[in-house]
């Protein structure tokens, strides 16, 4: 877990970068959950996609996960590494594991620092 | 998240130890993977794997008429089962349909050991309990007190050589011999460090294997001992990755491919029910006033891409008629594409028939395939 991240409830991470692109993925802790990663399904660059609401999907061996959107925006690019690997997924969750990038207007409120990550996972 | 009414086995302490990921499995806290189910998977096919399956049933029944209760009780013919010997078979229910799916092995003449799945163990003790009570018979359930070892893949056999060399190994009674000679569905008797040990080459996997029955107290140290032996050759097992290895050997797994509302001969079994060998049993009636022509068949599904059905997603015709649905799917580890079991049409049953499959709103073509879909080389 990073402390610069911001992190949704249903498990995914936000990353705003310099250019005010936002990078999502799921966290370490989703990942585990999940088992090895062996499918996601990604929606393609120039998708709006809405906060809360369901963008795609990841499968593991042993279940099928919706992702659920952390923020309201466009997606830009979407992590073909990832497509083409999914295991990224569980062995580099923040960094080669990231799955879209997206422009946005603004952040939602309901998004958690570290430490209400933590705590939620810990619960 | 640990739910304090959960039953957990004697292995408990060791799986905690090894950083296992835990699941609620039919009301036990069980290992569902240590590490990567994937690498779990590879090694089993590849070397070996261990595994806790202390959460099945182990249910006795001793007296001279042990035999005859169990033909009464059960589809097969248990009592032309020779000591020594295991033989796969069904409890059906008066109607015909399963209630579970065990292996009965025959310790001696009056002698009998039923091992169930651990979501019918106590279903079945009653059951096995209540259709005995006219025989001169004692059922025992001692599912409490035993445990279940499974060591799983080609490397076994020597895995399990290597235990009974190593200076005192704490094996009595279980020659080399007695491993290296021991048949599919044989086993052998012994004992392990004092305590009554049962190796039986069985198993769920596809694989060579041997499967280790031993009282709750000696669990851990076996377990250690195995791990010791077995080195870089064997690594530990969870729940996960024995669902993908059972679906690729195209076994079925009580709950998803049986059922009560569903007939043995659905799912390719109905030579299990021996209608010609003995006399009455439960579920005979029913079995044979049974008109199972046109009722949904058990088939093997493939697929290409990464996508896999899952069990619930609806299967249909080329033409879009809704024809069965799929009751286990994987993408296949071993094989690298989506694999499933299905109930479907019969009339679309023949091997090679194009169908699709509705992965969550998404057709996946698919095509019916022999099983077992993974065979071991």
């Amino acid at each position: 877990m990073s402390a610069e991240l911001l992190y949704s409830k249903d498990h995914e991470w936000v990353r705003v970068e310099s250019d005010g692109v936002a990078v999502i993925g799921v966290t370490d802790f989703a990942a585990e959950q999940l088992g090895d990663v062996v499918y996601v399904d990604l929606p393609e660059a120039g998708s709006e996609i809405t906060s809360g609401t369901e963008m795609g999907e990841i499968e593991s061996t042993k279940s099928v996960s919706d992702l659920f959107s952390p923020i309201s925006g466009t997606v830009s690019e979407t992590n073909q590494a990832v497509v083409d690997e999914p295991e990224l997924v569980n062995s580099s969750p923040f960094e080669e594991g990231w799955l879209i990038k997206a422009s946005f207007e603004a952040l939602p409120d309901d998004l958690l620092s570290a430490e209400e990550y933590k705590a939620l996972t810990q619960s | 998240m640990v739910d304090q009414d959960l039953r957990s086995t004697a292995l408990e302490a060791v799986h905690e130890s090894l950083g296992a990921t835990f699941t609620d499995f039919a009301g036990w806290r069980m290992p569902v993977r240590y590490d990567s189910d994937l690498a779990e998977h590879r090694s089993v096919r590849e070397s070996a794997g261990l595994f806790d399956l202390s959460h099945m049933g182990e249910i006795h029944l001793r007296g001279p008429q042990a035999g005859e209760a169990l033909d009464h009780a059960m589809a097969g013919k248990l009592s032309a089962v020779a000591v020594g010997r295991a033989k796969y078979t069904l409890l059906l229910t008066e109607q015909g349909g399963v209630i579970d799916d065990v292996i009965v092995y025959r310790l001696a003449e009056d002698h009998f050991l039923v091992v169930a799945n651990a979501s019918n163990a106590v279903v079945d003790a009653e059951e096995i309990r209540a259709r005995a009570k006219d025989f001169d018979v004692e059922v025992d359930d001692a599912s409490d007190r035993t445990s279940l070892i499974a060591v799983q893949g080609p490397a076994s056999e020597q895995i399990l050589l290597d235990l009974l060399a190593a200076e005192d190994s704490g094996v009595e009674g279980v020659t080399a011999e007695d491993i290296t000679s021991m048949k599919y569905y044989r086993f052998a008797e012994g004992t392990w460090r004092g305590d009554d040990l049962l190796v039986a080459r069985t198993g769920y996997t596809g694989e060579d294997g041997f499967e280790l029955y031993v009282g709750d107290d000696s669990a851990e140290e076996l377990w250690k001992a195995l791990t010791a032996v077995g080195g870089d050759r064997i690594v530990p097992c969870g729940l996960a990755c024995r669902d993908t290895l059972r679906l690729e050997a195209g076994m079925p797994l009580y709950g998803n491919e049986l059922s009560r509302d569903l007939l043995p001969a659905q799912a390719g079994m109905g030579r299990i029910v021996a209608l010609s060998s003995k006399g009455d049993f439960v579920g005979r009636e029913a079995t044979e006033a049974a008109q199972t022509e046109g009722l949904p068949v058990l088939v093997g599904l493939a697929a290409e891409g990464r996508r896999a059905a899952r069990a619930g997603s609806a299967v249909r015709d080329g033409e879009g008629n809704e024809i069965g649905a799929v009751t286990s799917g994987v993408l296949s580890p071993s094989l690298g594409h989506p694999i499933a079991l299905a109930y479907i049409d019969p009339s679309h049953r023949e091997v090679g028939t194009e169908l699709v499959v509705d992965v969550r709103g998404k057709d996946l073509p698919v095509r019916v395939v022999e099983t077992p879909f993974y065979r071991r080389g």
